[in-house]
């Protein structure tokens, strides 16, 4: 037997072809480690091509997971341990691995050919190159022939079980259960590919567990998590169920109109089967017919819904400000990438912002909130129907590809104890005006067509004010840009919180920038540095004690993944010299790229 | 009065808004059908949405004592099928116009006439824009000078009810802003038919495109260039002194009389959408225009289908939402 050690964190990252099923591996090692009560956190990296040409750079897709018996919120700078399953995934990934790292190499495409597809001139498992890792070679193809013989199986079959092979040995590596794996293979393969996976998957066990592959093998104690009950969440599965729940809460149906758009699609393939709760989904002929059917169906009395990235937001703009205008509730999901244009569609970016916040023509103010982890794209989700519905106006969601993709343990809450916020649609006559207000929440009365005596026009033309009339009045339509406005800055929204240290430095963040800050903050500050975070949910309106906040710290930094989005609506707002903190690689912000961002500050404001 | 013992008059349906289209515009006329219409046929005003795009034709909904939406350019079809999916029960007709309908709005329009959402599409067609002061449009002729073709257009103009039979629309029908009895009975075909019904009304711009049908709709020449189409009836026009017979697979114009006779004309079939792609296609001067329902073949409608499956999803119990939410696998953490 092998010794086993006790590790607290691990950074581990499979990388393999696009058709090696590295995804799948990935997030079959992500749900044993759930289950096995770490705290963890993943990150998918893969290419936009479905199938880019095998053995390439461009085809080369990832997974990483970090797991820890403590508390944590980010998947990991770099990986200690590196699954490459050939020449193309070793060249593309190298550089990340920690010196002294352990590197498990899939051998068999380690040949001439092979190395000119991954642009590689010699063997680096031989030129000397891996000589700070830990290198364990195994021809996986090999094996996983020898543990499927028998089975009716064609060669590229065969190969497509490796992954299996390769994630028995990590299950080995890392002390873990195989059931978990066993279990959804049964449930998810035929015959004879279920026997196929299994018997790879044992094998790379056995493998491991019998040859000299390794030094020791490694155990991460559970995690010390808050006590409840847990679930593994991606962030699009999180905002799914987050959109029922909120429709639920406001007593309507709920309405999807979607087009298919990566990485937002997920939500309209997991709403599609929620046929049973009601829920209605639309894939609609473009991403504009899409916010349009949305639209109809708010005013007919559902929560109408869209979800898109950035592109299909640029189209949907003129429908936005639609809603805007006809005062309906409307919420749009822009689970952001990579831009401009197509722009990077597989990778995250924050730099929609502006978009969200201003991208309209006219006056078109709309509540726009965002999404700090996976399983927090819940209660964003819940949050942007309870301010759709009560204030009557759209909202825009923002989470991002990291978050859509990425993966975290979920403490689930108890439906019971999320408040309702139930919808009252109109219905007497008297004294009704189809743009009356609400004196608290500036809402205009919500009613169903169906009901009699209170038949009327709605439409993007300016309003008359109570009337609803079609108005080109000077006057009036002054006055009708300054109450939408009143209304979308009235939102009740919570105060900004601070966390950490008062006055010095304040590092501030939206989105899915939360755990690399968090981590960062806590890093600078066991170091001795004086140092706070404050995160933004809610972008428009904002909280109101923002530039009271901001103006208690001599120095403010804003990390974004663009070109200071947020910094650049902070300063206009409050006049606070906030600096930006940029990244725009598609790739989400190392811990280290924070810690080093406070430090630069800190000197900086020491030097003064 | 309770709801249940209403009955609506035409007057009913007119809303107090001051109507904005040019004095003269054939709008009026299609408003003045439409609105006797709905009280014919009943309809509860609250169970009645207009909903329209932009362009003239789409200033309808205001003038409509219902619900209505004025949408914006184009979108009308996809507004109209959320709606239609969240509310199956309304009666929703969509006003709009050729620019609207065939060319900022045409993928939405070949989209709603393929998916067959239980609405009533009420195309104007002026063959020119209108609200933006006269620039041709997707239906103008080749050859036509507007602002925006002061050389003449090089166009080749949409023959719309071909583009709605090209789109599989179950229902398409042709009528006219001055005709009264025979377009209130379109309109009604229109209702009655379940699912996309395309009803493409000639009207004229008498401000920027005056007498485009002319040629075709005067009283004086109507019956010779137009083909009044009744199921089950040989298709004769010109006071029954000519009529329409298929040779081949193409139409032709016949003279009646001196051995010919309406038995050898080709009997209207509305079913038949062969002959409704025929039909679609006839145009002057080589042939009359089809006047009325060109072709009607129901098939289920949209939101029938997709309230079908939900249903049948219900019937077997409503999952349990905290479960939904606690997904397959859960673990404790004490």
């Amino acid at each position: 037997m092998k010794p086993v050690k006790t590790l607290d964190d691990v950074v581990i990252r499979f990388a393999g072809d696009s058709g090696d099923g590295m995804q799948v591996t990935g997030s079959q090692f992500t749900n044993t480690t759930a289950l096995a009560g770490n705290d963890f956190a993943t990150f998918p990296d893969f290419p936009a091509e479905i199938r880019a040409p095998a053995g390439t750079l461009a085809g080369v897709s990832g997974f990483q997971i970090r797991f820890a018996s403590s508390d944590m919120f980010t998947p990991g700078d770099a990986p200690e341990v590196l699954f490459a399953m050939n020449p193309a995934a070793l060249r593309a990934n190298i550089a990340d691995l920690k010196p002294g790292g352990l590197l498990v190499v899939n051998t068999e495409k380690f040949v001439a050919r092979e190395f000119e597809k991954a642009g590689l001139t010699t063997n680096p498992l031989e030129d000397g190159s891996l000589e700070s890792f830990q290198v364990v070679k195994v021809d996986m193809t090999q094996q996983t022939k020898r543990a499927v013989e028998g089975l009716e199986l064609g060669t590229k079959e065969v190969d497509r079980t490796k992954n299996f092979f390769a994630l028995g040995i990590a299950y080995w590596l890392y002390s873990r259960e195989l059931g978990p794996t066993e279990r959804w293979v049964e449930s998810k393969f035929k015959e004879p590919y279920k026997e196929a996976n299994l018997r790879a998957l044992r094998a790379g066990h056995a493998y491991a567990d019998t040859l000299e592959l390794f030094t020791a093998r490694y155990e991460v104690p559970k995690a010390r998590l808050t006590p409840g009950t847990y679930r593994n969440i991606m962030g699009n599965q999180a905002l799914s169920l987050g959109m029922v729940v909120g429709a639920e809460k406001a007593g309507v149906q709920l309405f999807l109109g979607s087009y298919p758009i990566t990485p937002a699609s997920d939500i309209l393939h997991q709403l599609s089967g929620y046929k049973s709760l009601g829920v209605v989904t639309f894939q609609a002929e473009d991403e504009i017919a899409a916010v349009a059917s949305a639209i109809g169906a708010s005013f007919g009395g559902a929560i109408g819904l869209t979800t898109t990235s950035g592109p299909g937001m640029a189209l949907k703009t003129e429908a936005i400000g639609l809603a805007v205008m006809t005062e309906l509730p409307l919420v749009l999901v822009n689970v952001q990438r990579g831009g401009p244009s197509t722009g990077l569609p597989t990778k995250t970016e924050q730099s929609d912002l502006l978009q969200a916040v201003y991208g309209r023509n006219g006056e078109a103010p709309v509540a726009v909130i965002a999404a700090r982890s996976p399983a927090d794209c819940f209660d964003v989700a819940v949050e942007s129907i309870r301010i759709a519905t009560t204030y009557m106006c759209p909202v825009i969601v923002l989470t991002d590809g990291y978050l859509a993709n990425g993966s975290e343990p979920w403490n689930v809450p108890d439906l019971s104890k999320i408040p309702a916020f139930p919808v009252t649609f109109k219905t007497s006559a008297d004294g009704w005006l189809p743009y009356g207000r609400d004196p608290e929440t500036l809402a205009r009365p919500w009613v169903r067509p169906g009901t009699p005596g209170l038949e009327h026009r709605i439409g993007g033309i300016e309003k008359a004010e109570g009337t609803g009339s079609v108005s080109y009045d000077a006057k009036n339509h002054e006055k009708m840009v300054h109450l939408r406005a009143q209304k979308i800055a009235g939102i009740k929204v919570p105060d900004l919180e601070v966390y950490g240290d008062p006055g010095q430095l304040l590092v501030v963040g939206w989105g899915s920038t939360f755990g690399a800050i968090r981590s960062g903050v806590d890093l600078a500050r066991s170091r001795g540095y004086s140092v706070a975070h404050a995160h933004f949910r809610h972008l428009n309106p904002m909280p109101a004690n923002t530039a009271e906040v901001l103006r208690s710290f001599k120095q403010v930094i804003v990390p974004e993944m663009n070109l200071g989005q947020l910094s650049k609506i902070l300063r206009a707002d409050t006049l606070v010299d906030c600096q930006p903190v940029t990244k725009v690689q598609g790739q989400a912000f190392k811990v280290s790229e924070i810690l080093n961002a406070i430090v630069a500050a800190l000197s900086q404001q020491a030097a003064k | 009065m309770s709801v249940e013992q209403r009955t609506f008059a035409k007057k009913d349906y007119m809303s107090d808004q001051i109507i904005r289209w040019c004095p003269g515009c054939g709008d009026y006329a299609i408003l003045a059908q439409a609105q006797t219409v709905f009280a014919e046929l009943q309809i509860p005003r609250e169970n009645l949405v207009i909903v329209s795009g932009i362009g003239c034709s789409s200033r309808f909904p205001y003038y409509v004592n219902s619900y209505g939406f004025h949408t914006i350019h184009g979108r009308a079809p996809a507004v109209a099928t959320g709606l239609k999916l969240a509310r199956p029960e309304l009666s929703v007709w969509i006003a709009t116009g050729d620019g609207d309908a065939l060319s900022i709005g045409g993928n939405h329009t070949a989209h709603l006439l393929r998916r067959n959402v239980d609405v009533q599409v009420l195309l104007f067609n002026n063959r020119i824009y209108g609200l933006t002061k006269g620039q041709y449009s997707p239906t103008s002729e080749i050859g036509k000078k507007t602002k925006s073709t002061p050389f003449g257009s090089v166009d080749h103009p949409f023959q719309p009810l071909a583009f709605a039979l090209g789109c599989d629309a179950s229902f398409i029908a042709r009528s006219v802003d001055i005709f009264t009895t025979q377009q209130r009975d379109v309109l009604k075909a229109a209702y009655h038919h379940k699912g996309s019904s395309f009803v493409e009304l000639y009207q004229n711009c008498n401000i920027f495109n005056d007498g485009a049908w002319d040629q075709l709709v005067d009283k004086t020449i109507r019956d010779e260039r137009c083909l009044f189409l009744e199921h089950g009836k040989p298709m004769v026009f010109a006071g029954g002194k000519r009529g329409i017979r298929i040779k081949g697979h193409r139409p032709e114009v016949i003279e009646l009389g001196d051995g010919l006779s309406a038995d050898d004309c080709v009997i209207h079939d509305e079913t038949d959408a062969f002959l409704g792609g025929i039909l679609a296609r006839m145009d002057y001067p080589e042939f009359p225009v089809p006047m009325g329902v060109l072709y009607r073949n129901a098939r289920p409608a949209l939101e029938d289908m997709v309230n079908e499956q939900i249903q049948a999803a219900q019937a077997k119990g409503r999952p349990d939402l905290q479960q939904l939410i606690n997904g397959r696998e859960t673990w404790k953490v004490e």
